[in-house]
């Protein structure tokens, strides 16, 4: 394999497993609450300056930071939850997507333009010590940072999976899922059910934001842009499927970034070729069940 | 019934001419800009009401028909073609583009997000791409900006905003509209009643993306320079979700009264607070989704509703100065009436 087909493949996968972990949280709590929040990426961009914070204030190293900003991020998505979600939770799911929906796309407005005044316009990127290293494999050049994201990334998905599928909590979060009414009547709470997913989904994002901004950078502008890509994760990996929703990330970076190679002008048009793509062929996702 | 139609048309043209006369009273630019820009939102947020606000299909990415519209525009333009050829192609271009989604969305009965997820990602993706594609400033043929003339600018916005007014009554009014309702209301019941939901939705985001792409005309034609890939940038899809949710969704004036609301709001926020103003109406926004799904439209009929169910008589014996207590009074007992039916 020519060099740079394989070193666009590596960093599709790098940048695909990141898009992974951004979409698990969005899908996590879409499939829970149907709440489809579009602000899920200004999330991800809070815990991104989060890790930035703690780095540059504090010395914190991003990596032992994500743990804290996970923490940051339980507190936001507590408010956001309280605040606005919770009010949607006993409407109709049609309603509720709707109404979500909206209100997601205020609350990424309004997160954005805090983002913009508390850390300004610019791009920021944290740089360790060790942000530049990197190491050959096969020809091709891999930065420390990322290859590190991409294994917390990966253990990320699998606690999830081994919370969602072993946990008493796990069962419950399962249950309510699939019928909150049966649910109920198994005496599951599932309002604080729908709350922890909410909560988790935005801790997940929080971790997902320190990764991209030790590996990449952040800016105000980047929710839209997450929000975006986990969406079109979330649509090709089917929701309710873990695995599903990593190769529906590794899918999309790896697309992109091989694409990139002849079409760079155009390569964000892939996503949504790949989105209209599904729908067409297989709109229940790749690995998703056939919907009722 | 006839009269207050006649009193409202009577109001109508009134409204009309007294836009066509701003002009000729010697109205400052400034004065005129402002107009112009509340022409150009009210074509924004009606073109996004008759799908978002009749059929009931949210779309968050309504900057990629207005960004389409301005591009195909100001291509033709700037090229030297007619501008009723711009125009047309204006809002040609969005709605051949808006079948991309729809088509595929809309096939899958009941997954309303899926449409919504294909919007913002249209509009996300055509506003990244314009802008690596022509990373450049467009401006208007030189003859233009020489001779540029606001007040011809001023009658062929004002006339287009009316004709998509026009058009949008004409549609909710008609056999079609009742059906884009009726899919908003109950997809099922609509199609036990012979209503195909999906030639009904796929026509309201036609014509919903055909008249946003005008809007994006009327733009292309009165800004003399911008980024191309400025008018596909997310503000533009939130601000006629915004206006149509301030204003009414679901009726014809709400959205107008959105827009009129919306740009003084905005001139006035911008000069005290500057870049905050974008917090403040993504709050207000979220507000009007969560307390007030009806918005302006609903907050005035639940104020006349209220009045008018008090007996005459007894408004009469109140004496004026306590006018307001009586309004507060009317609306706790309206709101009462409210719960317990």
């Amino acid at each position: 394999m020519s060099t740079p087909v394989a070193q666009s493949l590596a960093s599709g996968i790098l940048v695909g497993a990141l898009y992974g972990l951004a979409a698990v949280g969005l899908s996590l709590v879409f499939g829970v609450t149907k709440i489809l929040n579009v602000a899920h990426g200004e999330l991800l961009m809070l815990g991104g300056y989060a890790s930035f914070w703690l780095f540059t204030l504090m010395g914190v190293d991003p990596f032992a930071g994500v743990p804290l900003s996970m923490f940051a991020l339980v507190l936001v998505g507590l408010i956001v939850y309280q605040l606005l979600f919770s009010r949607l939770i006993k409407l109709p799911t049609e309603d509720k997507i709707r109404n979500s929906l909206l209100i997601g796309f205020g609350l990424g407005l309004i997160l954005q333009n805090v983002a913009l005044r508390l850390w300004t316009a610019d791009n920021r990127g944290i740089t360790t010590s060790y942000a530049g290293a990197t190491f050959t494999l096969l020809g091709v050049r891999l930065p420390y940072v990322r290859v590190a994201s991409l294994v917390i990334a990966f253990v990320f998905l699998l606690t999830l999976q081994l919370f969602l599928q072993r946990t008493y909590t796990g069962k419950a979060i399962r249950a309510t899922a699939q019928d909150w009414e049966a649910a109920t009547l198994m005496g599951i709470n599932v309002h604080g059910v729908y709350r922890l997913s909410f909560v988790l989904g935005a801790a997940l994002a929080g971790a997902a934001g320190t990764l991209v901004a030790v590996g990449y950078s952040v800016e105000p502008v980047m929710g839209m842009h997450w929000t975006l890509k986990s969406l079109i994760v979330l649509v090709l990996g089917g929701i309710g499927s873990i695995a599903g929703t990593l190769v529906g990330g590794l899918i999309l970076g790896v697309t992109e970034s091989v694409a990139a190679l002849w079409i760079s002008n155009y390569r964000h048009v892939v996503g949504l070729a790949i989105f209209i793509l599904v729908l067409l062929i297989r709109p229940q996702g790749l690995f998703g069940a056939k919907e009722g | 019934m006839t009269t207050k139609k006649g009193i409202s048309l009577v109001l109508l043209v009134a409204g009309v001419a007294a836009l066509c006369w701003v002009p000729r009273m010697g109205a400052s630019d400034s004065l005129l800009n402002l107009l112009i820009l509340m022409f150009i939102y009210t074509m924004l947020a009606t073109s996004w009401n008759i799908l978002g606000g009749y059929t009931g299909q949210v779309n968050l990415g309504h900057a990629a028909f207005f960004g389409l519209g301005t591009l195909a525009a100001r291509m033709l333009y700037t090229a030297g073609r007619p501008l009723p050829l711009a125009l047309l192609a204006a809002g040609v271009v969005p709605a051949v583009f808006s079948m991309l989604i729809g088509v595929p969305a809309f096939r899958l009965r009941l997954r309303g997000d899926y449409f919504t997820i294909g919007t913002l990602a249209l509009s996300q993706i055509l506003y990244i791409t314009v802008g690596n594609v022509l990373p450049k400033i467009t401006y208007l043929p030189i003859a233009d900006i020489q001779n540029y003339q606001l007040g011809s600018r001023y009658y062929i916005i004002l006339a287009l905003a009316l004709f998509t007014i026009g058009v949008a009554y004409a549609l909710v009014k008609s056999r079609l509209g009742l059906g884009m309702v009726a899919v908003r209301e109950n997809e099922d019941a609509a199609e036990s009643l012979g209503v195909n939901a999906f030639t009904h939705k796929l026509l309201a985001l036609a014509v919903s993306a055909f008249l946003g792409g005008l809007a994006g005309g009327a733009y292309a034609y009165y800004q003399t320079s911008y980024y191309f890939n400025y008018t596909f940038s997310p503000p533009w899809s939130l601000e006629p979700v915004n206006m149509t949710f301030i204003g009414g969704v679901g009726t014809i004036h709400g959205p107008i009264i959105g827009a009129v609301f919306f740009v003084l709001m905005k001139e006035w926020l911008v000069m005290r607070v500057g870049e905050y103003h974008l917090i403040i109406f993504g709050t207000l926004f979220i507000l009007v989704v969560l307390f007030l799904p009806g918005g302006l439209v609903e907050a005035w009929e639940r104020i006349r509703r209220a009045l008018i169910r008090r007996p005459a008589r007894r408004v009469a014996l109140v004496p004026s100065a306590e006018g307001s207590d009586l309004l507060a009074n009317s609306l706790t007992s309206e709101g009462k009436e409210v719960s317990m039916g």
